[in-house]
């Protein structure tokens, strides 16, 4: 077990440095020039300019900022954003938990709902509920989310009026950021009201963030289901008289739950795809929207450095899926 | 009564159960962008102002609310001498810095705290001067402050002497900006005796009418009321910034009384925001312009007839009415009406593309292809540069002049379209800093601005109107000062180095029991005086 | 030659085989036969455009801004489902862009496919060094959210569709090439290509006459499945403002440009995303049918 860890985790060594190239070089060659979106219409002069860049460090040849850059990665920093600064590392530890708030709840949901329903749908397939849960998580797969996100809004905030519009808690509550996740911090507080609060603001923007993968896994666990389903021991089981029930779930649910684990993990990139449009829709303070502002804005270190950090997660989480399905099957293992 | 009042009549209740003697009174404000830093010097958004420089801090002079004249701030009074290059500032007694958990002030406000709010933007030498990563003074450097500014002679601890290199009329107005926020000589020492010199970005020291208490980025900022405050106190106690980007989603908030007031409502929603009896609504003209400049060296539009003739053509009521959905008025100056000097007298070119045809054939301009810019974002002077671009390809197509819209990205934009080769026409505008028409004439159209990198994104220099804002500068009489802009508005009518196209209405919405919030023409927002009826 | 010609019958004979037994799967799944239909009537639409919209789609009537549909109280006759902020009719909007659809969804499954398919082959044919690098590049892609590697694309190239379906492209394609490396490794050593190698077949023949055929029945279902995700993800471009720029009626363009509209015209908004919507689950819905075709593991249970 340990050397094929230890193999994943070489195999890792070449694509970070792949995704170090990627980060620095994409972002150093992007159109526009963070000095002038500083100086807006009034203009800047050519000198002033130069005296700017310089002091930023962007007349310096490539290769050379690109070693900077790394040579600073080693020691833990990340750099400074040219809009705020301030440190990336500080302004991406302050938001990342309103990220990972949104994406842990939206996997739940996802996961919650999407596991028994697909397992129903295999128990009885061919059935109305079948027909209908696998349309709508079809439908649910092909959803452009930020629309859906909009049309939530609407109705459940502009219509109903049930949910808040935006933000992570009602602005009437404040307390220390102990965890930097509402749902603990506002718990911790005692404060009352607080936590029902931050749940209301979290249950739209976590349904819109859910909807796809929800899809994904609802159908993803019913085919995995149907194909256990047919094989032989399962089939063996039913032949000496073991109930449905006990059948499904000794049998059959144990071993269909290894692809739909892997599949649950193979989400963390969808979701951080997802985030940057749920977190844009809804004014959530996350990672994703503050991806999209740094952009426009021509922050480099920030665009840089979240690129990174945001590979290097989805890397993580993927090395673990790995190892977990190899402590699962023992047959990748010796592959 | 809204859910969310009950609520906030509910906690206030208990807040009086635990033994507080007055409920406190939070207000709400929706603002539409995160603030960069709370040190207004080294930022240039008017967001971060109003979250740093309005409510924390004051300066030596101040706007008047409601108006750009100046009045006194931590100046009581001041002197100008006989040739305008010497200002004596006397500066108000017992103003109290505010505190935090990290420094308690052991002095009051004084001359020294004055120098050093200015030497640390102009002096590289001073210890504070790059106390943060990549950091510089941007207004300090655009006003031409370290220029301007010979020397700056503490006499004693209450009259500093501010010497200038040559008489400017608008250095007053200058003052009155963010950036000459006065800041903390003593908090700077203590930081950096500390080696925590980022705390003065991040836990703001003033002596405004707010007192900074936290800030959640991207979500929101809290602030209380300054108890020592020199001036009115304001009559609300605590105030929050409910950072809230898209203006849809504000005014949801607003409607659902989780905020008091917001900034830049979308002009497609004034029509709902007037019927809603829970909400009223403030305009005003904003300090701002909008225009299409031409390239005035470039042929065939450095013959001021063939501009005239494309200022004809174009139907500047049908922008006012899709693109600003009538929210701004037509643009006939290069100041906006509410700033001084103003020439009510000019008249706009009148839309007739019959005429416009004929001059064009005139000038011996046929088949005329040309490209509109039209800049990626929207600005509080333009809404929809795009939409506009596609009104005037439109408009512009029935005298046959064919249009082609560019476009950039923003930062790319604002560089390329100081190109003084540049070919297209290019939609920009500009909303004023102090309000001295300097700051429109001088900035955008002196041959002191045209060139590569320059705001004068016409590249027109006309001698007998750089002659006229130049004299304007040095006097220091209004009257007369008024009397030279307006002439140089004529020339600029007469030579239409740029189609003026609109000055927009900037619009305020807000709880209907939102009481004495006045609105700034430079488009601050700030609320030491406002008061939420019970 | 003269021996070529039965070889050539039989596989013109299997091959017909082939499509009908494929077809017969494919017409037992009715939503497979339903996405086929509105995806046809899609193409349809999309190139009958000019025939079809009943106004310009750019055309803009200054005196009819936000005209609700017809069927409401204030909707007109003339606008069938309204006009958007500058008087524009959004049917014809919405008629004109399901080119733009179905434009972006065949460039950027081509790009992907015909470059993931060279890298793929390349990679499994040679093995050694070449894969090895071909593959992490493959794995520094993937390592990146699509969208959100899209979206940098995007800023560096400049927004604007070609380099929104370009940067779309450059991020699907290693799917296919991992799929086509994978395909290749696992046929590579099979009889028939070994014995078209003793029979002296070049390298390029071999890879593209002999190997490949072999392995597009996982090609084509990725293909189907790129192309929804290639509308989702250049709307969701359009949406942020870097994918097609205005005044093309793309789909997730107008949404964006509609989005401060969304408390007093719900048309503007909800129509153009029920249009994306619904091509998109068209095309899944086709996608599924044909997985269950070709996949023989599938059809079995």
């Amino acid at each position: 077990m340990l050397r094929f860890f230890l193999a994943k985790l070489l195999y890792l060594i070449p694509t970070f440095i792949g995704i170090t190239i990627v980060a620095f070089g994409f972002v150093r060659v992007l159109p526009g020039d963070p000095v002038l979106l500083m100086a807006g219409e009034r203009g800047i002069t050519p000198e002033r300019h130069a005296e700017l860049s310089a002091q930023l460090g962007y007349d310096r040849p490539f290769l050379i900022q690109y070693l900077d850059f790394l040579g600073r990665l080693f020691h833990g920093d990340l750099g400074t954003s040219l809009v705020t600064k301030k440190p990336v590392l500080t302004e991406f530890l302050a938001l990342f938990p309103a990220t990972v708030e949104l994406a842990v709840c939206a996997i739940l949901i996802a996961t919650l709902v999407g596991v028994p329903v697909g397992v129903l749908a295999a128990i009885k397939r061919g059935s109305l509920f079948d027909q209908i849960s696998m349309t709508g998580a079809l439908v649910g797969f092909s959803m452009p989310i930020f629309w859906w996100g909009l049309l939530l809004i609407i109705f459940f905030s502009g219509t109903l009026g049930w949910t808040p519009v935006s933000g992570r808690i009602s602005l009437l509550y404040y307390f220390d950021n102990v965890t930097g996740f509402m749902l603990i911090d506002s718990l911790l507080s005692g404060q009352e009201g607080a936590f029902r609060s931050a749940a209301s603001h979290l249950i739209l923007p976590s349904i819109v963030l859910a909807t796809i993968p929800l899809a994904v896994i609802a159908r993803q666990t019913r085919s995995a289901m149907l194909e256990v389903m047919g094989e032989d021991y399962v089939r063996t089981a039913r032949a000496k008289g073991l109930t449905q029930r006990r059948v499904v779930s000794v049998h059959a649910l144990r071993n269909a739950m290894i692809p739909v684990i892997t599949t649950i993990g193979l989400q963390v990139g969808v979701l951080m795809a997802g985030a940057i449009l749920t977190e844009t829709i809804f004014s959530w303070p996350g990672i994703g929207k503050w991806m999209i502002d740094s952009i426009s804005r021509r922050d480099y270190p920030v665009v840089q450095s979240g690129l990174l950090m945001i590979a290097a997660i989805v890397m993580i989480v993927n090395l673990i899926v790995d190892l977990t399905y190899g402590l699962i099957n023992p047959r990748i293992r010796h592959k | 009564m809204t859910r969310f009042v009950r609520r906030l009549a509910a906690v206030s209740a208990l807040a009086l159960c635990a033994a507080a003697p007055v409920a406190a009174k939070t207000f709400i404000y929706c603002s539409e962008a995160s603030p960069e830093g709370f040190d207004p010097a080294p930022y240039t958004a008017g967001t971060t102002f109003d979250a740093s420089a309005h409510p924390i801090y004051s300066r030596l002079v101040e706007f008047k609310k409601g108006t750009t004249e100046i009045e006194p701030g931590l100046a009581e009074s001041w002197e100008v001498s006989e040739d305008g290059t010497e200002i004596t500032f006397h500066l108000r007694q017992g103003v109290k810095w505010q505190s935090n958990d990290v420094f308690a002030p052991s002095r009051e406000f004084n001359a020294d705290d004055v120098i050093f709010s200015f030497d640390r933007q102009g002096n590289a030498d001073n210890p504070m001067h790059g106390y943060l990563p990549g950091i510089s003074y941007e207004y300090f450097s655009a006003m031409e402050m370290g220029d301007l500014i010979a020397s700056i002679e503490k006499i004693d601890d209450y009259t500093v002497k501010f010497v200038l290199t040559r008489p400017e009329a608008p250095f007053m107005a200058n003052l009155a900006m963010p950036f000459a926020s006065i800041t903390s000589a003593e908090y700077a020492d203590t930081l950096m005796a500390a080696g925590t010199t980022e705390d003065f970005n991040n836990k703001p020291i003033g002596t405004g009418p707010f007192s900074f208490v936290a800030y959640q980025k991207d979500a929101v900022i809290r602030y209380k009321k300054n108890a020592d405050f020199y001036g009115e106190a304001p009559k609300i106690d605590d105030l929050v910034f409910a950072i809230t980007p898209d203006a849809s989603v504000r005014l949801q908030k607003l409607k659902a009384g989780e905020c008091h007031l917001m900034p830049y409502p979308s002009p497609a929603d004034l029509a709902d925001i007037k019927s809603d009896s829970n909400l009223k609504l403030d305009s005003q003209p904003g300090l701002n312009v909008a225009y299409l400049a031409y390239n005035t060296t470039v042929p065939p539009f450095d013959n001021p007839k063939v501009r005239k003739a494309l200022n004809m053509a174009m139907n500047k009521q049908a922008i006012i009415d899709a693109v600003f959905q009538g929210a701004g008025q037509v643009a006939k100056n290069p100041i906006p009406p509410t700033m001084w000097s103003y020439n009510d007298a000019i008249e706009d070119d009148a839309y007739d593309p019959e005429a416009a045809k004929a001059m064009l054939a005139e000038a011996g301009v046929e088949g005329l292809s040309m490209e509109i810019w039209a800049m990626p974002v929207q600005r509080p002077y333009m809404p929809n540069a795009r939409r506009t671009a596609e009104l005037m390809q439109a408009d512009f197509a029935k005298i046959g002049v064919d249009v082609q819209i560019v476009s950039y990205e923003w930062g790319e934009y604002l560089k390329k379209s100081t190109d003084p080769s540049r070919k297209g026409a290019v939609i920009l505008g500009w909303t004023g800093d102090n309000g001295d028409p300097d700051n429109f004439l001088a900035v955008l159209l002196s041959c002191a601005a045209t060139g590569d990198g320059g705001s004068n994104r016409a590249q027109w220099c006309d001698d007998q109107f750089s002659d006229l804002i130049t004299r304007a500068k040095q006097i220091s009489d209004q009257s007369e000062r008024a009397k030279l802009y307006e002439e140089a508005q004529v020339v600029f009518k007469d030579q239409a180095p740029w189609a003026t196209l609109a000055h927009s209405t900037q619009y305020v919405p807000m709880r209907a029991n939102v009481e004495g919030f006045v609105m700034s023409p430079l488009g601050d927002f700030t609320f030491e005086t406002v008061d939420i009826a019970e | 030659m003269t021996d070529m010609t039965p070889e050539r019958l039989s596989t013109w004979t299997i091959r017909r085989r082939m499509a009908a037994e494929f077809w017969f799967y494919f017409s037992q799944n009715r939503g497979a036969v339903a996405g086929l239909a509105v995806f046809a009537l899609l193409v349809l639409t999309a190139v009958f455009a000019p025939l079809l919209a009943p106004h310009d789609p750019i055309l803009q009537y200054r005196d009819a801004l936000l005209v609700p549909p017809a069927w409401t109280a204030d909707g007109s006759a003339e606008y069938l489902l309204g006009t958007d902020a500058v008087g524009r009719d959004i049917l014809s909007r919405l008629i004109f862009g399901a080119r733009y659809s179905l434009f972006i969804g065949i460039v950027v499954v081509s790009i992907a496919l015909f470059g993931g398919i060279l890298i793929g082959l390349l990679a499994g044919f040679f093995g050694s060094w070449i894969d090895a690098v071909l593959m992490r590049v493959m794995d520094v892609i993937l390592a990146f959210p699509s969208l959100l590697l899209a979206l940098v694309l995007v800023a560096v190239l400049g927004p604007g569709l070609t380099n929104a379906m370009i940067a779309i492209a450059i991020v699907y394609q290693p799917h296919f090439a991992r799929l086509t490396r994978a395909a290749v490794m696992a046929e590579k050593n099979r009889e028939y290509v070994v014995a078209a190698q003793v029979a002296g077949a070049g390298r390029a023949r071999l890879m593209f006459k002999t190997i490949l055929p072999n392995c597009l029945a996982p090609l084509i279902v990725q293909a189907t499945l790129s192309f929804s995700s290639a509308v989702l993800d250049s709307a969701a471009l359009g949406f942020l403002g870097m994918g097609a720029q205005p005044p093309a009626p793309e789909w997730g363009t107008m949404l964006a440009e509609a989005r401060e509209f969304i408390l007093r015209a719900w048309w503007v908004v909800t129509l153009p995303g029920l249009a994306i919507l619904v091509s998109v689950l068209a095309i899944n819905l086709m996608g599924d049918g044909l997985r269950d075709a070709l996949d023989p593991k599938l059809k079995r249970s």
